[in-house]
């Protein structure tokens, strides 16, 4: 019985970040300026390892929680490359 | 599906709880980024899914694994700590980025360098 | 003591993170890490970042709950204003005060903050003016994101020095 409602509850779960990943997509697809664009990408990078510590909750696998950790850092300098590209045009001054 | 028979009632319960709140809270974030109208307010979405979403479904994959394996091993610690200091980094950044970029685009719709100026409200 | 271990702080934060990460606490996992963790301490110190002084831990401390509670508190406002965006539109607004903060590792401290609180994003701090122009998305509460950036700032002051 417990393990109907947990699972029930961690698919719901993982609805709700899917729903919130395709926001994000959308307002990266929309977005009417570059920033947008960029800040709609870092919503989804952080949206996806959300997701994928739900599926290592779901499945107890250790795996998952090392990609969400290489997503975390990765997403921050893809972020930060593209900030400084925003402000600037060139990345390394 | 044979790890999660193994959680006590207790523990199944909070962590049902814990992932449907930070889901929750991830979600508004991202509504947010949807419905707002203007590029800084959309900049305040991300951090509520990273200050809430994040460290309550981390809290949640702790507690799983802590006692499933009844090993007090948190590495989900690393995520939560990531995230937060580097975050607010990224959306400072942008924020500068986007007022440099306001500023040579359409100068009337955001505060001047120095000026009377900078206590305007957007309509 | 201080040749051999020049950013104490540092030196233990990397440490725990190797453990953490290595998830053991054998004795070889534990010498790596703390040989790894000093040289990155020399590496660090070839880069010559602006010292500061930590004063009074108690205080910080207590600026750390503080900040933790602000940011819980402002989490629910945010959500709530967005739920009802629909209805109502949202009131945002610049904001700019007087900011007299000389320390650099005070001020990114109290950048991160102010960008990690939902409800305040930091745009621009002008050095020479001491101004600082942030943006918050409830243009009713202006005067207490004032009053909570004064706190602030008294606080890291007493911290820093």
């Amino acid at each position: 019985m417990t393990e109907l409602a947990i699972l029930w509850s961690i698919l719901l779960a993982q609805v709700m970040l899917a729903l919130a990943m395709a926001f994000a997509l959308y307002r990266i697809v929309k977005g009417p300026h570059a920033q947008d664009r960029v800040l709609g990408l870092d919503a989804l990078y952080i949206n996806a390892m959300l997701m994928l510590v739900a599926f290592g909750v779901r499945t107890a696998n250790t795996v998952y929680f090392e990609t969400a950790l290489i997503i975390a850092l990765l997403g921050f300098v893809s972020s930060i490359a593209f900030a400084k590209f925003l402000m600037r045009g060139e990345i390394i001054e | 599906m044979s790890h999660l028979t193994d959680l006590p009632a207790w523990a199944a319960i909070a962590v049902c709880g814990l992932l449907l709140m930070g889901a929750a809270m991830t979600l508004i974030g991202s509504i947010g980024l949807l419905r707002l109208p203007t590029f800084y307010d959309r900049l305040h979405a991300p951090t509520i899914t990273t200050s809430g979403g994040t460290i309550l479904v981390c809290f949640a994959s702790m507690l799983c694994f802590a006692v499933l394996q009844s090993r007090w091993i948190f590495h989900e610690v690393l995520i939560i700590v990531f995230i937060t200091v580097t975050t607010p980094v990224t959306l400072m950044l942008l924020g500068q980025a986007s007022l440099y970029r306001h500023r040579f685009e359409k100068p009337q719709d955001v505060p001047l360098k120095q000026g009377p100026h900078a206590e305007k409200d957007r309509e | 003591m201080r040749a051999w271990f020049p950013y104490p702080l540092l030196s233990t934060a990397l440490l725990l993170m190797w453990l953490l990460l290595k998830q053991s606490v054998a004795p070889g996992t534990v010498l790596v890490g703390i040989v790894l963790s000093t040289i990155l301490a020399w590496v660090l110190l070839k880069l010559q970042p602006p010292r500061s002084h930590l004063r009074r831990l108690g205080h910080f401390a207590r600026f750390g709950l503080h900040v933790i509670a602000d940011i819980a508190r402002s989490n629910i406002a945010v959500a709530r204003i967005i739920l009802r965006s629909r209805r109502q539109p949202v009131r945002s607004g610049f904001i700019s005060v007087d900011l007299d903060i000389e320390d650099e590792n005070a001020l990114a401290l109290l950048a991160c903050i102010l960008t990690a609180t939902p409800g305040t994003a930091w745009l621009e701090h002008d050095r020479r003016e001491k101004k600082l122009l942030f943006h918050i998305l409830d243009m009713d509460n202006a005067y207490t994101w004032r009053q909570t950036l004064a706190r602030y700032e008294a606080s890291l002051k007493e911290i820093f020095q």
